[in-house]
């Protein structure tokens, strides 16, 4: 069945038909030619596909379009304003933290995500501490990412990288949550 | 061979590509805009073994926005005798999820519900999916010669006598699992046939390779294909040979002529369509003198191949060069099976083979009393092992002991099981680590010049992530002696000339000593026929890859010792990789930001091979059950701890032009042995079967 729909990427405002069964991610990818968030695995497993949906990282290969009518979505080609590269993307460049490239928009995406949920102070599995059931939440304040690599280890780990540059993804995103 | 002076190689510059690729605005495969493109959804096999007795289309074909549906009664007799590319061919299935057809719709979706709807009835034949029961069975055969450096096969000297008489013997069998490549990017197509041809999208490692094999399986002249692949989201060897998946878009896209047809494999295909790391199974047999000088060696690999088509991995390849010994063995046995075709997958042979070695020298080093990096300092040859060449450039040693003194080698206590921190064991353990020099044959270049100095490279070759684009620009640059600035590469077209396979670390050797040829040629061109000025209508030149004089006179390798540090939980088994490093001695470094990223990248594969990977095999059925990334496990962020990657000056000018000796393998090598070597360091007990999972552990806790 088809529905009608609208959705603004990256800033642009876009009415499409779009199968019940659609993605938010197919109906970037093959509906509207946005392929910048990519497609590995298609089962929330990789993270190839985060978006920002309304604000937060999103495995758009998970949400169907057709529920996310209205929905604001900004990929990393949206990241880049006015031909300016964002500095997440800068420090990916200058680290070299990344190989093919495939997983890294979605990479991208996702640190930019992450850098504003640590700011708001959301605890990880690595800010979690078993021993005094502190979880380091909303009370416990910014999570200071530039000082702990195992919080953007853990946070980042949503999304794969078959060619392994995490090594150098650390490194840039710290450099970013410095600035 | 006259050597390049470097001046933009040794630089660390950034990928050319890399803004392209940070927004993803740099188009793979499937992604290319085209007009009014069709979607192709498989049909797959769902017995292990047997023939197609009934095939019921029409529910399918029913579905509105269902263009066309491809079985093997209406596909095209191939001109290809690939058993694995022979798909619907007949009734006949080889193997679980192998391809029985496909539905071509107006969009995915459609195409793939309507995929699930065609009814495929099969008469079941018994199958044989089981490699250990084929080795007890004792139904093995030795294989044809696949990956020729060495014979797989070689007896020097009397290895039974030297073992029975050695002071010190090791004798152990270590296994190595299913590994399936799983590059991000899906192996993907996109298909068109229009009355001059057949144009095609793939992500490849070798656009010439699917142009020659599409052109023959379709009956073709080469030139009515044209294969466009600008960028590759990863492929570890999975794209190189080609697979069934070209074969089937291009049947679909013959059904609806005109129209493109894009074709991404599932998650879940990769498992099966794509090849796959051979499991092994590996007896080294070490003998020594109590110095831990090695008497004899003896390696012996078992691994299957499917029916369709045989596939070997030499994993004894290494075993000729690493040490010398007067007595040495290798042996290579094969189990064909009712299974999906093995294939490269990154340092095929090397990979696994070195696992095993570097692991029962670890055991060796134990039974001698020895450290393990001044046993590997101890069996250094002077010339190659096997043929007594010498070596173009062998810097084991310096690796060694560059490596020892910056991971702090030196102060480590060799008792087993001794360090408790936080109730953690703690441990570390190294390996050597070698690849092979290769240059793979059949590339040439196009380089044009005009009068404004601006240069143009052309040569079908890919950079599938390895850094290719960047580093052979600077290779370019510096051949024609020239600024960067001044020459733009272009790749991934087959309508450049040919280019040889990205694989085997060769990269960079084939691509690199074939542009250098141009640039000479290039330079005589000038000097001959236009007195050194470039003429107004500009010049162009096309080479072939030159021959390397060398090659017959020296053994060429890279080399590499890797060390890691391990924690193992002590009452959960848990097992965490704080630090990897390794030194390397790789020739030239044509750009160190890229190279750095290649090595740590290998080093965390050989991590992820040897903690987390395995694809597991249901013998009832004949499939992997964990055909999917939350159950086959590679590793994550989270998994990774801090991997530093070095390398010495080396100046070979013997490999090529460059002095460059290829770096995208030679890091995954070794790596898994250092960590399982760091494992039995940590807590005593030594498991000789890949992945090392806590439920092998836990028993020893
Ligand atoms: S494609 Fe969405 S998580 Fe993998
Ligand atoms: S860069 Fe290739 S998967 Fe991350």
């Amino acid at each position: 069945m088809d529905t009608e729909i609208t959705l603004r990427v990256d800033g642009a405002d876009h009415r499409l038909t779009v199968d019940t069964r659609t993605t938010v991610l197919d109906a970037l990818r093959e509906r509207l030619g946005n392929t910048s968030p990519k497609k590995g695995c298609d089962h929330g497993q990789c993270g190839a596909c985060t978006v920002l949906l309304d604000g937060q990282r999103a495995n758009s290969c998970l949400a169907l379009a057709v529920a996310h009518d209205g929905a604001e979505i900004v990929t990393a080609a949206g990241l880049a304003t006015d031909g300016e590269l964002h500095p997440m993307q800068r420090s990916f460049i200058t680290h070299d933290a990344f190989q093919c490239g495939y997983c890294t928009p979605g990479q991208i995406v996702s640190a930019v995500a992450m850098l504003q949920e640590a700011a708001a102070g959301w605890p990880s599995a690595v800010t979690f501490h078993p021993a005094d059931g502190t979880d380091g939440g909303a009370d416990a304040g910014p999570v200071d990412l530039a000082a702990d690599p195992d919080e953007i280890r853990e946070r980042m780990s949503g999304n794969l990288c078959r060619c392994a540059a995490y090594a150098n993804m650390v490194p840039a995103i710290q450099e970013v949550a410095r600035s | 061979m006259s050597a390049v002076t470097p001046r933009a190689m040794g630089q660390a510059l950034d990928r050319l590509e890399g803004a392209d690729k940070v927004r993803g605005l740099a188009p793979y495969a499937f992604e290319h805009p085209v007009p009014h493109p069709a979607y192709l959804s498989a049909v797959r096999s769902t017995v292990a073994t047997g023939e197609i007795v009934g095939i019921d289309c029409s529910q399918a074909s029913a579905q509105p926005g269902v263009l066309a549906v491809l079985t093997h009664l209406n596909a095209p007799r191939l001109g290809t005798d690939d058993g694995e590319l022979r798909i619907l061919q007949s009734g006949d299935v080889a193997f679980r999820g192998q391809f029985v057809g496909g539905v071509i719709a107006e969009t995915s979706e459609i195409a793939r519900h309507a995929a699930g709807l065609v009814r495929v009835e099969y008469r079941e034949r018994p199958h044989d999916v089981d490699l250990e029961s084929s080795r007890e069975r004792g139904q093995l055969r030795v294989p044809q010669q696949t990956m020729a450096l060495f014979p797989m096969d070689i007896d020097k000297g009397d290895v039974d006598s030297a073992l029975a008489s050695a002071a010190v013997q090791v004798d152990c069998t270590y296994r190595t699992a299913w590994y399936n490549h799983n590059p991000l990017e899906p192996h993907t197509t996109i298909a068109r046939w229009t009355s001059d041809g057949l144009t095609l999208h793939v992500s490849t490692q070798h656009p010439r390779g699917v142009q020659t094999t599409v052109a023959t399986a379709f009956r073709l002249e080469p030139d009515q294909v044209r294969v466009f692949s600008p960028h590759v989201g990863g492929a570890f060897g999975s794209k190189g040979p080609r697979h069934s998946d070209v074969i089937l878009a291009v049947m679909a896209a013959q059904l609806v002529p005109d129209r493109p047809v894009r074709f991404a494999l599932t998650r879940h295909e990769m498992f099966t369509q794509t090849g796959y790391r051979t499991p092994t199974i590996q007896r080294v047999r070490l003998g020594a003198d109590t110095d831990g000088r090695l008497t004899a060696v003896s390696h012996e690999s078992i691994e299957q191949t499917s029916r369709l088509k045989e596939f070997a991995e030499h994993a004894t390849r290494a075993t000729p060069t690493v040490y010398a010994t007067p007595h040495l063995r290798t042996r290579q046995q094969l189990a064909a099976l009712d299974l999906p075709t093995p294939v490269i997958m990154r340092a095929p042979g090397e990979c696994p083979g070195m696992y095993a070695l570097e692991s029962a020298m670890d055991e060796l080093a134990i039974a001698c009393g020895l450290d393990p990096v001044e046993l590997r300092l101890r069996n250094e040859p002077d010339t190659h092992p096997l043929d007594g060449l010498p070596f173009s450039s062998r810097n084991l040693s310096a690796c060694l002991r560059e490596g020892a003194r910056r991971f702090g080698w030196e102060s480590r206590d060799p008792t087993p099981r001794a360090r408790r921190r936080d109730g953690w064991l703690v441990g570390t353990g190294m390996a050597a680590t070698t690849y092979p020099t290769l240059r793979l044959p059949g590339s040439k270049v196009t380089i044009r010049v005009t009068p404004d100095g601006r240069h143009t490279v052309l040569m079908a070759a890919v950079d599938i992530g390895t850094g290719t684009r960047t580093a052979l620009t600077q290779v370019a640059a510096d051949a024609l002696r020239v600024d960067l600035a001044q020459v733009e590469l272009r790749l991934g077209d087959t309508a450049y000339p040919p280019a040889a396979p990205e694989g085997g670390s060769a990269g960079i050797t084939s691509w690199g000593a074939t542009i250098c040829e141009g640039a000479d040629e290039l330079r005589r061109r000038l000097a001959a026929d236009h007195g050194g000025t470039v003429p107004a209508e500009g010049l162009e030149v096309t080479v072939d890859m030159p021959e390397n004089p060398h090659l017959k006179q020296y053994a060429m390798h890279a080399f590499g010792a890797q060390f890691a540090e391990v924690r193992v939980r002590e009452e959960t088994g848990e097992i965490r990789v704080p630090r990897q490093l390794g030194v390397y001695a790789v020739g030239r470094v044509v750009n160190p930001k890229t190279a750095r990223s290649q090595l740590i990248g290998g080093m965390t594969m050989g991590l992820s091979m040897a903690l987390h990977e395995a694809s597991l095999l249901d013998p009832r059925y004949g499939h992997v059950v964990n055909h999917d990334l939350a159950t086959y496990h590679v590793s994550s962020n989270a998994d990774v701890g801090t991997v530093e990657a070095y390398w010495i000056e080396e100046d070979d000018p013997y490999v090529n032009p460059m002095g460059t000796k290829g770096i995208g393998e030679i890091g995954i090598v070794g790596a898994a042995a250092a960590i399982a070597n760091a494992v039995h360091h940590a807590t005593g007990v030594r498991i000789r079967e890949l992945p090392i999972t806590l439920d092998k552990l836990l028993p020893y806790a």
